[in-house]
């Protein structure tokens, strides 16, 4: 997994409440069993007048003039700007694989899905909540200053806006050092093997049960 | 001690460790896998030199790619078949049981684990798939998960979370005729909204929730994740055990015994407290019809699509207009005027053998309205088909003009060859109407099968009971 310190990155407000993860990436990419290339596909319905399906050649398709990736000033964002309860729907992970495939690295949103929140830690994405006001400025900002951008930085929890102002946001410590580092958590949870094994067993006690059936 | 709500009980027995943030080491007991959300986690898997923790916690079934028709030579679609051959060897490589296509037991994953007794009360259940909070039904501690995180159930069985707020949501009192667990579900989210429920673990209690039955309340714990709680649950009652015993992987003989006495402890004690409570009045329950784009955009069949004017937020407004334009609706339209295309019963909603019965009850001796283009039952597993057929279901409903097709996930959101064209509209018994969830330009109804099967015959929405 990318490590996640500092990004000092181009803005895209995507101003829509309750964007789901069938937008995000719609189900015929789901097909794949890879897990990258699924940036062209970004949100394929909005992005794009044509229907898509797995294999077309993207840089041909028509292209939605009306959606805010599309416009010029926005090519190569890293941040993302949402709405309340980004990333609702479907646990996909292949929601954050595009877009982190895409080049998005952080999301700043009122709220996230919990599942879609979990998942984007696991890819090296950082999601952000800020109060409902202050995401309603930044829209506001982004909106009107072209080629606006936010400093982010993970060490001390806050986004720096243009004007220099800080912005402090909360992250969990554990999920926080494994950004940092770039951590494997199966790595880190099977430090713990011993001790899983031991609840294993005392459970099997238990609740023998539990271990029927088909676990023989 | 202190009381201690149902959440609390599961949470505490299934913690292997704590770090000092509050992150726990879950332990999962059963973990229920399907092709879409896992190839690119046994490839991690293996990619690392890992075998599975538990194997034989494991279950696996193919649902969302697998056609309703012509199953017998084989899926057509070649990525689709990759998907699910690719599940088919991983399972024989690490030695996890899975009913494939062909057998008799495949069907929609959270339709399979409670049939098969696989789900049991007291377990963490997880799932790569959001409506795992089916299986709180059996007062489970389930949820969905991503890729990344079945992996790393796979390799260690456990995962990493931290504990939610924990709500209870009580539906009091009797529940009008006609009304079903689905209809709740949609008036719930419709009350607290899509985001409602994030950051909660819901518990559904009251009279009216234990009046229904298991299949009602796996439909109530099945939207929960629509109201955007991970995990809904119900208490254990003697319905719930009931419903377990004898099943494929349910215990038997003395340990059948000591299951219960411990099952019967898994309910919220007197005075538990909870972080939110919410109190419904079952009377005021209608059936429900959603008319947007999100599920919390939903009136009772009765109503009219409400007119974006009468909303102060301006986000949300902006939400409204959308989502009407993308419905192809006009504000202040009567429910009931509202003609449809297509007709989806199904999905791990509603596709139950009870959903079945009450759909077919309204269908029986009726027809097929003329103006709809298909009508389509999709039995949630193959037991639920050869039980609706030993029932004589399916001729109810072939007699009427519905198609009668192989289980999985079918319509609800189209990864196989059932999908609405663009602008279609249907009544769907699923639980997503988002924009392009049945197909790209498709506008989806969320309805109950009483009420799917009612448009069917009529051609447009109607309460069943106006039915001639
Ligand atoms: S029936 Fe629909 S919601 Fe249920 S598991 Fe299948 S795709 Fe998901």
């Amino acid at each position: 997994m990318k490590a996640f310190r500092h990004l000092d990155g181009l803005v895209v407000p995507l101003d829509r409440p309750n964007v789901d993860t069938d937008a995000i990436i719609p189900k015929q990419f789901l097909k794949s069993i890879r897990r990258s290339g699924f940036g062209p596909n970004l949100f394929d319905e909005w992005r794009y007048l044509d229907h898509g399906e797995p294999g077309m050649d993207n840089s041909r398709r028509p292209v939605n003039p009306d959606f805010v990736l599309n416009e010029k000033r926005y090519q190569g964002a890293q941040i993302l700007l949402g709405r309340e309860n980004f990333g609702c729907g479907s646990s996909r992970e292949h929601a954050p694989w595009a877009l982190e495939d895409y080049g998005i690295r952080a999301i700043i949103a009122p709220s996230f899905a919990d599942i879609f929140y979990n998942n984007c830690f696991k890819n090296g994405l950082l999601p952000i909540v800020l109060d409902e006001k202050i995401v309603d400025r930044l829209f506001r900002e982004a909106f009107e200053e072209e080629g606006y951008r936010l400093l982010i930085d993970l060490d001390s929890q806050t986004v720096k806006t243009p004007s220099g102002e800080k912005l402090a946001f909360e992250v969990d410590a554990f999920r926080k050092h494994c950004l940092t580092e770039g951590l494997d958590d199966i790595g880190l949870t099977l430090i713990h093997r011993d001790e899983i094994r031991a609840f294993e067993a005392a459970r099997k006690i238990e609740q023998p049960w539990l271990f029927n059936g088909n676990d023989k | 001690m202190k009381a201690r709500n149902l959440y609390d009980k599961l949470w505490e027995s299934h913690v292997v460790r704590q770090e000092k943030d509050g992150t726990a080491l879950l332990y999962i007991d059963r973990h229920l896998v399907h092709e879409v959300t896992s190839p690119q986690a046994f490839e991690g898997l293996r990619l690392a030199g890992r075998k599975p923790w538990r194997a034989g916690s494991v279950l696996a079934v193919a649902d969302h790619n697998v056609p309703t028709t012509l199953r017998a030579g084989g899926i057509q679609d070649p990525i689709s078949r990759l998907q699910v051959d690719t599940l088919d060897a991983n399972c024989v490589d690490y030695g996890i049981e899975e009913f494939r296509m062909n057998d008799l037991r495949q069907g929609i994953v959270h339709v399979v684990g409670p049939e098969q007794g696989a789900t049991l009360p007291g377990m963490t259940v997880v799932c790569g798939d959001s409506h795992t909070s089916t299986h709180g039904a059996f007062a489970a501690l389930a949820f969905g998960i991503g890729t990344s995180e079945v992996e790393h159930v796979l390799a260690t069985q456990c995962l990493l979370a931290r504990k939610s707020r924990s709500m209870r949501i009580s539906v009091d009192g009797e529940l009008s005729h006609g009304v079903t667990a689905k209809d709740i579900a949609l008036y719930i989210i419709g009350s607290i909204g899509t985001a409602g429920g994030t950051g909660y673990a819901v518990e559904f209690a009251g009279s009216a929730v234990q009046s229904l039955s298991m299949e009602g309340r796996m439909t109530l714990c099945n939207m929960a994740i629509e109201a955007g709680a991970r995990a809904g649950m119900v208490g254990v009652d003697e319905k719930t055990i009931e419903y377990i015993r004898g099943r494929p992987f349910s215990p038997k003989g003395e340990g059948w015994d000591a299951a219960c006495s411990y099952w019967r402890t898994l309910k919220s004690d007197e005075g538990a407290m909870f972080d939110r409570e919410i109190a419904i009045d079952a009377k005021a329950v209608k059936p429900q019809v959603t008319w947007g784009t999100s599920p919390e955009m939903v009136v009772s069949i009765d109503g009219s699509v409400p007119d974006p004017e009468d909303v102060q937020d301006s986000v949300k407004r902006q939400g409204m207009i959308r989502a009407l334009d993308y419905m192809g609706l006009s504000p202040n339209r009567k429910i009931e005027e509202i003609a449809i295309d297509k007709v989806f019963i199904g999905s791990c909603t509603n596709s139950r053998i009870e959903d079945l019965r009450a759909a077919a009850q309204v269908v029986k001796g009726r027809h097929v309205a003329k103006n709809i283009k298909l009508a389509m039952v999709v039995p949630g597993s193959g037991l639920v088909k050869r039980q609706a057929e030993e029932e004589g279901l399916d001729k109810i409903f072939t007699e009427a003009g519905f198609e009668w097709r192989e289980p999985g996930c079918s319509m609800c959101l189209a990864m196989n060859d059932d999908r609405l064209s663009a602008g279609e509209r249907c009544a769907s018994t699923s639980n997503r109407n988002f924009e392009g969830r049945q197909g790209p330009g498709g506008r989806t109804h969320l309805v109950s099968p009483e009420l799917a099967a009612a448009a069917a015959v009529a051609g447009h929405f109607i309460d069943p009971g106006k039915l001639s």
